[in-house]
């Protein structure tokens, strides 16, 4: 089945009126998703590190048990840390949700297919490893429902969005890493201090 | 073996909450010990890669975390240490020393022999506890900082292992 849903339309979709969601997002085409959406300081694009994105969410996640969390990657970057998906599943965060942009290719290499071009099922193995919720979304009613699950059902939740593969206009986040994780730490405590007092 | 005692009051006096960790003989008894206290996550790891990810998102989230691992573990570390470095998160990690006096396992050695140039390269500073009384102290030390610093605990330290010893565990 040929994909239908662009990348920039879901990612804005999900984070459309993101209130307090706290946002990771893996290297290359996610994270010029999430800055295109509207770049925020409670979003920590990364530039490197491939394969640790959804364990930045989960360490997010564990350290704020009251907010929830966005792990928006692609599926070459999910693929180099499936080990991550079996992690969640056993701490089993509630609050964390991880989405995968799935658009079979590797965007930033010259569009060579992934292993999900050849069927890997990723939404299979993160229900495998413990994902209460584990989907594959092809449809714009799919995803309306995915971002009322990521705003409020208890997770973790997880979601494979099959997108077309097409080369996008780079919106680029800072990429300063002192600067995005400053930011993110200013902006976060200035939220969780009042609560605090 | 008392250092690991010495160590998990070192990791509560400094607040430290969640604790990562691939397993390792010779972290056997500080990982029993921060699972059964209750302030304190273990998050039990799939590859020692994964705490990288873990700290800089607990890091992110206001807490303080520390990384449990063996040696042959820094060797699946070294392109996400990059990410350290570029953001500057504090990092601590014991480590425990394979390779060394007495390891029965010749494939432990090439890693253990290259873990401290390894880490180095990296940007992680390096301290080493040649004696069980010099790890707690090396930690607490660790933990003050807003750097990233790796206690190296020696194979001296945690005693010899071998098949035989490995089967009755």
């Amino acid at each position: 089945m040929k994909a239908t849903l662009h990348r920039r339309e879901v990612v804005q979709e999900l984070l459309r009126d993101r209130k307090k969601l706290l946002v990771v997002a893996g290297l290359g085409s996610t994270a010029w998703d999430i800055t295109a959406a509207g770049d925020s300081p409670l979003s920590f694009p990364t530039w490197g590190a491939m394969g640790q994105a959804a364990m930045i969410g989960l360490g997010l996640a564990l350290a704020q048990p009251r907010r929830r969390v966005l792990v928006v990657t692609g599926d070459g970057e999910m693929l180099m840390g499936l080990g991550a998906l079996a992690t969640i599943g056993v701490q089993r965060a509630a609050n964390l949700s991880v989405v995968v942009i799935d658009n079979e290719r590797y965007g930033e290499t010259g569009m060579q297919a992934t292993h999900t071009a050849h069927k890997v099922d990723l939404a299979a193995v993160a229900r495998g490893c413990g994902f209460g919720e584990s989907k594959i979304v092809t449809t714009k009613a799919g995803i309306g429902k995915l971002r009322s699950a990521i705003h409020g059902k208890s997770g973790p939740i997880f979601a494979q969005v099959k997108v077309v593969a097409e080369k996008l206009p780079l919106v680029l986040p800072p990429h300063d890493g002192v600067v995005l994780k400053e930011r993110f730490y200013a902006a976060l405590l200035a939220d969780v201090l009042p609560e605090k007092l | 073996m008392r250092w690991p005692d010495d160590v998990h009051r070192a990791l509560a006096a400094a607040g430290v909450r969640i604790v990562g960790y691939v397993p390792d003989a010779g972290h056997k008894r500080l990982i029993e010990l921060c699972q059964a206290d209750r302030k304190m996550r273990a998050v039990v790891l799939t590859t020692e890669e994964e705490g990288i990810g873990l700290v800089a998102g607990a890091w992110l989230g206001g807490e303080r975390s520390v990384l449990l691992m063996q040696s042959s573990g820094v060797g699946n570390l070294v392109n996400v240490l990059g990410m350290v470095q570029v953001c500057r998160f504090p990092l601590v990690m014991i480590i425990t020393m394979r390779g060394e006096q007495g390891e029965f396992n010749p494939w432990q050695v090439p890693m253990g022999r290259a873990t401290p140039q390894v880490l180095e390269a990296m940007g992680v500073s390096v301290r080493r506890a040649s004696e069980a009384k010099e790890v707690a102290p090396l930690v607490a030390e660790a933990l003050k900082g807003e750097t990233a610093t790796a206690v190296l605990v020696s194979q001296s330290v945690i005693g010899i292992k071998s098949f035989q010893e490995q089967t009755e565990q």
